[in-house]
């Protein structure tokens, strides 16, 4: 280091070295030690303390906001389980109730249908016996017409009428011939 | 004399204030600069973060990077314990981060730039170490300069060394951020310089003078790189330092 000057300040151009001028030592390490010491209060008592305080909130403000976000993620996905099991439920219901319905219209149409099948049954057995009657009644009546047509058609052709039980078995064997 | 690389880390008295037994107390350019560094710290830290705003603003933003950073640095060398000294270390980091980079103002005075700033800021530390390391663990303190696992027939040599390095520590510590921002500073006076004695030489001097401007605003650069580097490394040379006197067994 170089030899304290005798001056306060050393003259420009002077050959000596400004940071080794000891003369200028203890106004340095004066205002050093007050400023760094006033800094250094400052920055412990104030603004780390500070600081620390406002990343401290900070994260337990994002900390607090997480557990929020997770409890309403819980508590949407429990309601959603919910809409989903009540609507299953519903679908199931409507299912039931559509096939109960469908059964129960199917056995009243397949009654319906049986009754009426029944009556028509009948209806067309009675047809049928009607039909049967009145046909039994006719052949029954075409022997008594033919006889009669007969013994008009000899007592014009031969001018006198026939005996009825001759006219009655000359009919029957025709009508036995005619099957 | 405008040229003089040197001039710029003249000390000149503002206000002389007193003497104290021969020696003279002055309110000097360099207590000036020293005040400016306590305002500029204090407005970011202090200022910036009045409202404590949860979701920051720019300064407070810059703040909080700070403080998380310094604090992780000194989690991470001097470990959970190192925490105690954070605001001695993050004082340290900021007050020279601030002396380095104000410094680069031009015709602002680097109150690193002198010797004995950046020697009492390690003898600081040096001086805490010693006293927090004595005081934590008493004798055992010393085991610091006894490795464990070495040969007992070159041990003598090893704690002979070790207490060495221990002493030349704060000259190493000093040095290193003086000699960079002093070298820095006249290098960048020095191509200053040659920009205004070419510019006197007529036109093809202007011309010429190109080069020493480009080198002064690439120097200008690697100042800043510098600035923020050295006081990042004296920041963390101090935690490991502090290390040592929190965990002297190594």
């Amino acid at each position: 280091m170089a030899e304290p000057s005798t001056q306060t300040q050393a003259p420009a151009g002077q050959t000596s070295f400004p940071p080794f001028e000891t003369q200028n030592f203890p106004s340095q390490i004066f205002w050093l030690v007050l400023t760094f010491a006033l800094l250094f209060v400052l920055m412990w008592r104030v603004a780390l303390p500070r600081i620390g305080s406002i990343l401290a909130e900070r994260s337990k403000r994002i900390a607090d906001d997480l557990t929020a976000a997770q409890s309403f993620k819980e508590k949407s996905e429990a309601a959603n389980a919910a809409y989903e099991k009540s609507l299953t439920d519903a679908r199931a219901r409507a299912q039931s109730i559509a096939s109960a319905t469908h059964a129960r219209q199917a056995a009243e149409a397949e009654a319906t249908n049986k009754r009426l099948e029944a009556e028509l049954h009948e209806r067309l057995a009675a047809a049928e016996r009607s039909i049967a009657a009145t046909r039994t009644a006719a052949m029954g009546n075409v022997g008594t017409i033919a006889s009669d047509t007969a013994s008009a058609l000899v007592e014009r052709l031969i001018g006198k009428a026939p005996a009825d039980h001759e006219v009655a078995n000359a009919v029957g064997d025709a009508l036995k011939r005619r099957g | 004399m405008q040229i003089d690389p040197i001039h710029q880390f003249q000390i000149t008295n503002l206000i002389p204030i007193a003497s104290v037994g021969g020696h003279e107390i002055a309110f000097t350019n360099s207590a000036l600069y020293m005040m400016i560094i306590v305002a500029a710290v204090s407005a970011l830290f202090i200022g910036a973060t009045t409202r404590r705003a949860v979701v920051p603003g720019r300064l407070q933003s810059i703040a909080e990077v700070f403080y998380e950073f310094v604090a992780k640095t000194v989690r991470d060398s001097a470990g959970t314990e190192g925490m105690k000294f954070f605001p001695f270390v993050f004082t340290l980091f900021m007050f020279v981060l601030f002396a380095n980079v104000i410094g680069l103002i031009p015709y602002s005075f680097t109150v690193t730039s002198q010797l004995i700033i950046t020697v009492m800021l390690a003898l600081t530390v040096f001086f805490l170490v010693v006293g927090y390391g004595f005081w934590r663990h008493g004798l055992h303190f010393l085991n610091l300069f006894v490795p464990k696992g070495v040969p007992i027939y070159i041990l003598p040599a090893i704690v002979v060394i070790e207490v060495l390095s221990f002493l030349t520590r704060p000259v190493s510590h000093s040095v290193r951020l003086f000699a960079n921002m002093l070298a820095g500073h006249i290098t960048l006076q020095v191509f200053a310089g040659f920009i205004i004695m070419l510019a006197g030489f007529g036109v093809i001097g202007m011309f010429g003078a190109a080069l020493p401007l480009f080198m002064v605003v690439t120097l200008s650069a690697l100042e800043l790189l510098v600035a923020v580097l050295q006081a990042y490394v004296f920041a963390i040379l101090t935690c490991i330092y502090l290390n040592d006197a929190i965990h002297p067994g190594h």
